[in-house]
């Protein structure tokens, strides 16, 4: 169960399918977004294939963590809400009016989070075309809207995840170091997270990662992302180790 | 008491739509052109902000002559009507078909029950997949239909530029040969039209989801000389 939610609130409450580890990091030329594909229903995998990160409109992407459903619908919705100002307006709504708007719906999915434990907790990134830089916004269950400066990463593999780009992140990366970060967050958070997947290579399934500049919202191309989790797993394997990858687990193992 | 003089049914129909007529000529014409990659929409509209061709949806284009702030009202609620279609069922559901049906039924609505008619003539445009896909609807001042086959020409001088059009037009022609031909024939024997004249857009098959776009006046000129 989500941990936002006050602990009285989260008690026999039934297993909705819920979404898990999401990041964004800003580099030079923008951001870059990253999800893994795993969706659970308690402990149960709910399914396997699930892409967390969507376009929310050309210079925008939204990452949802939290109670899919739900999550996928407001996702629907604020893309909808975009297109449609644009179409009636001619003109694209500013940056921070994105964000304020995605705000405004996950306050209103406020009575959802607090009595059935519907949490939808949304991570809003893109590219800035006034400002021309990569902006990063977190919100709360209360519709409260936080910038975050260089990084930041939600769901239950969040803090893993959060603290994996802590440690290699700087200033000005380039696209691809920012792109080699994110999936080394998703593998450590996917490595600590039972609810987070990490990459499938049997069924060919990878976490998804996309990158906003100005150029628009692009999708890694899933052979891309595959080549770099098998370079990590080979990195991790043989040779000694990269400071990045886990240490080797010692001593006994609790399931 | 006084009583209201009996105006005949015929005679009040045909005030309306004298006076409707009267009202779409005074607007500039417009037309919509299909060439090899989808459909060309070319206006006089020597106006950079008040827009006489816009964005429906994804494949659909909207255009309307006449007075503006009738056609605009009529393309925001074209918008919204595919907007929520589109959300309640699927992107796919939404077709120039079913819009150009809901905007014949309101303008008849208009036409028959109000006093003024809305003085405009308007257009919908889907692009198909193939070109032989592609549709044109043209909706009149009293929400008559008219499905129209590779172009089409709206506004009072309508009947002319239609002549032109026929003259030059030809299937599977590219961007810049249609546009060519599409100013030629809004513009006439006696007089050129530039780009900043014109108010240019495309649906085109090649521009992924969202088919539209606007050709911005650098590029028509281009494309033009």
């Amino acid at each position: 169960m989500p941990s936002s939610l006050p602990a009285a609130l989260t008690r026999d409450l039934p297993e909705y399918t819920h979404g898990t580890t999401i990041c964004a990091v800003r580099h030079a030329d923008g951001v870059v977004m990253a999800g893994d594909r795993r969706a659970t229903a308690g402990n149960v995998i709910a399914h396997r294939a699930m892409e967390k990160i969507y376009p929310a409109d050309r210079f925008s992407g939204v990452g949802i963590a939290g109670a899919a459903g739900a999550a996928m619908e407001m996702v629907k919705l604020f893309q909808l809400q975009l297109e449609h100002y644009e179409k009636l307006e001619g003109a694209v709504l500013s940056f921070e009016g994105k964000a304020n708007f995605l705000a405004q719906m996950v306050r209103s999915n406020l009575p959802a989070a607090i009595q059935m434990g519907l949490v939808v907790v949304p991570l809003f990134a893109g590219y800035d075309l006034r400002r021309r830089r990569g902006r990063i916004f977190t919100f709360d269950v209360t519709g409260g809207r936080y910038e975050e400066t260089d990084f930041q990463a939600e769901g239950s593999g969040g803090r893993d995840a959060r603290t994996t780009i802590k440690l290699s992140w700087r200033e000005g990366m380039a696209r691809d170091e920012a792109v080699e970060l994110v999936i080394r967050a998703l593998w450590q958070a996917a490595d600590e997270d039972s609810a987070t997947g990490g990459p499938d290579p049997i069924r060919g399934i990878y976490p998804m990662v996309a990158t906003i500049t100005d150029a628009g919202f692009e999708e890694v191309p899933e052979t891309e992302v595959a080549e770099r989790f098998a370079a990590l797993v080979e990195r991790t394997r043989g040779g000694p180790p990269a400071p990045s990858t886990p240490p080797a687990r010692k001593g006994r193992a609790t399931s | 008491m006084s009583m209201p003089f009996y105006v005949a049914p015929e005679q009040l129909m045909k005030d309306k739509a004298d006076f409707a007529r009267k009202g779409v000529a005074r607007g500039r014409s417009l037309l919509a052109w299909t060439y090899a990659d989808g459909i060309l929409l070319c206006a006089e509209n020597p106006s950079a902000v008040q827009h006489k061709i816009s964005e429906i949806y994804d494949r659909i284009a909207f255009a309307g002559v006449g007075k503006y702030s009738e056609f605009d009202s009529l393309r925001r609620q074209g918008v919204q009507f595919a907007d929520v279609r589109g959300y309640q069922y699927s992107r796919e559901d939404v077709d120039a078909r079913s819009l150009a049906n809901a905007y014949a039924q309101l303008l008849t609505q208009v036409f028959t029950h109000e006093i003024k008619p809305l003085e405009v003539e308007i257009l919908v445009a889907e692009v198909g997949l193939t070109a032989e896909e592609d549709q044109l609807f043209r909706i009149l001042f009293d929400g008559t239909p008219v499905d129209e086959d590779h172009f089409t020409v709206l506004g009072g001088e309508a009947e002319p530029i239609t002549e032109r059009v026929k003259e030059t037009y030809q299937a599977d022609m590219n961007l810049q040969d249609a546009l060519k031909g599409a100013t030629a024939a809004l513009a006439g024997p006696d007089r050129t039209l530039a780009a900043s004249d014109l108010e240019v857009a495309v649906l085109s098959r090649l521009n992924g989801r969202r088919a539209f776009r606007r050709v911005e006046d650098p590029e028509a000129q281009a494309l033009i000389d």
